[in-house]
């Protein structure tokens, strides 16, 4: 019945709301009963609701095959306002499926790694208790991304926009009573939020924008609002898409507001696997494609966007260059990479840009995760030469065994021979990553290139210039973590993991070996997919001069690291043979070129020192101590000080006191009147009755 | 023979301010009584008066009433007076000051 019904195409939309709710769901049941069924239940819940919700999206897209043009799938009617509406539906085309099968797909190898790499990591970190909260944040982070990739309005893309906004700061904060002074790594996690927030931001400034000009916020009604109005609404569409912009550059780590992300590696390795390959970053992206035909509208903003991105990628990787966090390198590679997709997608290159963060999240994943497995191969070198098995560790007992960051790349050294699984993996990973064919990253880049080069020269440049940059500095990883001699004992004691993590490793692999298929030049499938939802795409010739000169700089990038790490391995405390080398301009690569600095002087210090004025003065000395204090309070005071003294007792009770003692004087005088003497009396009464007498005569006489 | 009006106003006005003096002045209870009555007679003997040289006999009533309760209060005085001549000894009205205020 699902096959006549594929055939038919349209009935198999009706499952789409699955691929929220199936996630959702593994999160609801965990978090129900995770905890008590234990780690085996908890990951392979988590696990399979999240490649259920891959055979969800693998049904979307034989229902797309019917149906080529996707469907909007109504799930309910959410907000509505006098003639302002949202619907909750979900727009099932092209896009969102392809977006659809890539986060589920590699979040199921993505969560099956880590059901392996998080049981050695809670215990390597003392913590098996947090297992099942880990997969709860997991699943809930795949659910919000679906809210946003399926979204059919700038509203529902939000919820799921702040969704994966959350869970990032969940799990950046995994760890949150770790790093430096104990609360580094939440730090991270805030700091990803804060970030985060100011490019939220920017795209709530845009949805409201949008709602004040266009009176909806569905994208297909925007958009056609907006292309109707053409030269009318140029202004307020530039206006819109640079906002949208901002909000992009927070989700996707451009400048400049990439600077949560490399932090953000304080999280657990398939955290950023999760975040920086799969979903989070891919966002802003993915929200620039949604919205190419506003920014078709406005070239002003598409110029914007290309020229950030470009200047991303090559800033990105320069400081990719200097680092020695097995992890970091990886997060200003991604920064970097994200940088050529959103230049491909403000020249236009929609098609490109989503070729390269579907192959992106493929091999920058494998990256990730083949990190965590060398990172946990170092733990457990550390912990046997450190004399004892991982459970039982303390580190109360013995300060030392904690000094040694495991993630340090100066401390590895000759691994592939100890982890043949792991160095293959990341081998394949990091050539596709510097652009070396057939692997996918070679396609995908050279796609944004060649349209790069027909599009903007500029951009051209710098970008073959960060591809070179790129091939170098994954050399020069490769070369340190996997070759030379082991520079301490826990390189050398370190071990290949198990089954459970080096299978999505090896999946991963496959995927990044083959993922140029995709969108192979002459064949340019994914042209054609996108294309059904994408107005104006049209398939990115293959150009030999751009194809040869960038992999030929990639190939001189790997030589050079060959020639700087390669020849003669690093040893251990030896300064980076490029500190001689570049001198100062190392430095800078080394010390992130003190943007984080800048931004403390220029943004945060005088924020904070705002905020301490504003609290401390305005609102402590003026607002609280003088006007609440002194104006309100006092003046309160005096005046009801006045009203219980003057007013209260002195006239109100004077008043009734003065009646008192006016009476009682009275009484004290009157009271002689009465003597007790009858005559006296009697002698009052003739004459009052002779008064009466006079007066009542003297009436009756006048 | 007709005594005019005036005549007989004239003494009961004399014998009304007799018994006003009396009350006032004299300190024996028995004859400021006594007093009374002459004022309670002058009164009478004014009623009568004019109830003789008007027609109808409203007056002649009323001076019953008069002597009716003249009779009733000399019953009750009297009685009150013996009780405080026995308590006291002495019938001297300004001794009988204790009500004063």
């Amino acid at each position: 019945m699902l096959l006549s019904e594929a055939a038919a195409g349209a009935g198999l939309f009706r499952l789409a709301p699955l691929v929220i709710f199936l996630p959702l769901a593994g999160m609801l049941v965990n978090l129900a009963l995770g905890r008590r069924q234990g780690e085996r239940f908890t990951g392979v819940l988590a696990t399979s609701a999240i490649g259920l919700g891959f055979v969800v999206a693998l049904t979307q897209l034989f229902a797309l095959q019917g149906q080529p043009e996707g469907a909007v799938v109504p799930l309910t009617r959410w907000i509505q306002v006098g003639g302002f509406q949202v619907d909750w539906s979900m727009q099932v085309d092209t896009l969102s499926v392809t977006m659809m099968l890539m986060v589920t797909g590699v979040s199921t190898l993505i969560h099956l790694y880590a059901t392996g790499y998080m049981h050695e990591d809670v215990r390597l970190n003392e913590d098996p208790g947090r297992y099942t909260r880990f997969f709860v944040f997991f699943n809930l982070f795949v659910a919000s991304m679906m809210v946003l990739v399926t979204a059919d309005n700038f509203l529902m893309m939000f919820v799921g926009w702040e969704g994966v906004g959350l869970c990032s700061y969940l799990l950046i904060g995994f760890w949150y009573e770790k790093g430096a002074g104990g609360i580094g790594n939440a730090l991270a996690g805030k700091k990803a939020f804060i970030t985060n927030r100011v490019g939220d931001f920017g795209f709530m400034i845009a949805m409201f924008l949008t709602f004040w000009y266009f009176g909806s916020l569905n994208f297909q009604e925007v958009f056609h609002k907006a292309e109707a109005m053409g030269v009318a609404g140029a202004g307020v569409v530039t206006a819109i898409t640079l906002f949208l912009l901002v909000g992009a550059t927070g989700k996707s780590a451009q400048i400049p507001l990439y600077v949560w992300l490399p932090d953000a590696m304080a999280g657990p390795t398939p955290v950023s696997a999760l975040i920086h390959a799969a979903t989070m970053v891919t966002a802003g992206v993915y929200m620039i494609v949604r919205n190419h035909v506003l920014f078709d509208l406005a070239p002003f903003s598409s110029a914007v966007v290309a020229g950030i991105g470009a200047a991303t990628a090559l800033f990105a990787a320069t400081i990719a260059v200097g680092q020695y966090d097995i992890k970091k390198v990886l997060a200003y590679s991604t920064i970097s990479q994200l940088g050529f997709m959103v230049a491909a997608a403000g020249m236009g290159a929609y098609v490109a840009a989503m070729f390269h963060l579907v192959a992106h999240a493929f091999f920058k994943a494998l990256l990730f995760l083949a990190a965590g497995s060398v990172i946990l191969g170092v733990e457990h070198g550390h912990h046997a030469t450190a004399g004892h098995g991982h459970g039982e560790h303390d580190p109360a007992n013995d300060p030392g065994a904690h000094a040694l960051d495991p993630q340090d790349m100066r401390n590895m050294g000759g691994i592939w021979r100890r982890m043949p699984v792991t160095f293959v993996v990341f081998l394949i990973g990091g050539l596709a990553l510097a652009g070396i064919p057939p692997l996918a990253g070679f396609f995908s880049k050279d796609e944004i290139l060649a349209d790069a080069w027909l599009e903007n020269r500029g951009v051209w440049v710098v970008l073959t210039a960060s591809a070179f940059l790129t091939a170098f500095y994954v050399g020069r990883q490769l070369l340190m973590v996997f070759f030379g001699k082991p520079r301490t004992a826990a390189a050398e004691h370190s071990h290949e993991n198990r089954l459970v993590i080096t299978l999505p490793l090896a999946a991963l692999a496959v995927l990044t070996v083959l993922g140029g298929l995709l969108n192979l030049p002459g064949l340019h499938a994914l042209t054609d997919w996108l294309g059904e939802t994408l107005a104006h795409v049209h398939p990115t010739e293959f150009n030999l001069r751009v194809a040869a000169t960038a992999t030929g700089l990639g190939g001189l990038g790997l030589l050079l690291a060959w020639i700087a790490y390669g020849r003669k391995a690093l040893a251990l405390g030896r300064p980076d043979p490029l500190k001689r080398l570049l001198g100062p301009v190392f430095t800078g690569m080394e010390n992130k070129w003190w943007v984080d600095e800048l931004y403390q002087r220029v943004l945060i210090g005088p924020y904070v020192a705002l905020a301490g004025w504003l609290a401390e003065t305005v609102d402590g000395r003026f607002w609280h101590d003088w006007f609440h204090d002194v104006v309100l309070a006092g003046s309160f005071q005096k005046g009801a000080g006045w009203l219980a003294q003057r007013f209260d007792l002195d006239v109100i009770d004077g008043a009734a006191n003065g009646l008192g003692s006016l009476t009682r004087a009275a009484a004290g005088r009157l009271h002689r009147l009465q003597t007790g003497y009858v005559r006296n009396y009697a002698l009052a009464i003739l004459v009052g009755l002779l008064l009466m007498f006079g007066v009542i005569l003297l009436i009756y006489v006048s | 023979m007709n005594v005019p009006v005036m005549y007989v106003i004239g003494l009961a006005s004399v014998v009304f301010t007799i018994g006003v003096v009396g009350v006032l002045i004299r300190r024996n209870a028995i004859v400021a009584f006594m007093s009374v009555e002459l004022m309670l007679n002058a009164s009478n003997l004014a009623l009568i008066a004019f109830a003789r040289s008007i027609p109808g006999g409203d007056g002649h009533v009323i001076v019953f009433f008069v002597i009716a309760v003249a009779a009733a209060e000399v019953a009750v005085g009297l009685a009150l007076i013996v009780d405080i001549f026995k308590l006291r000894h002495s019938i001297d009205v300004d001794e009988m000051s204790s009500l004063k205020g």
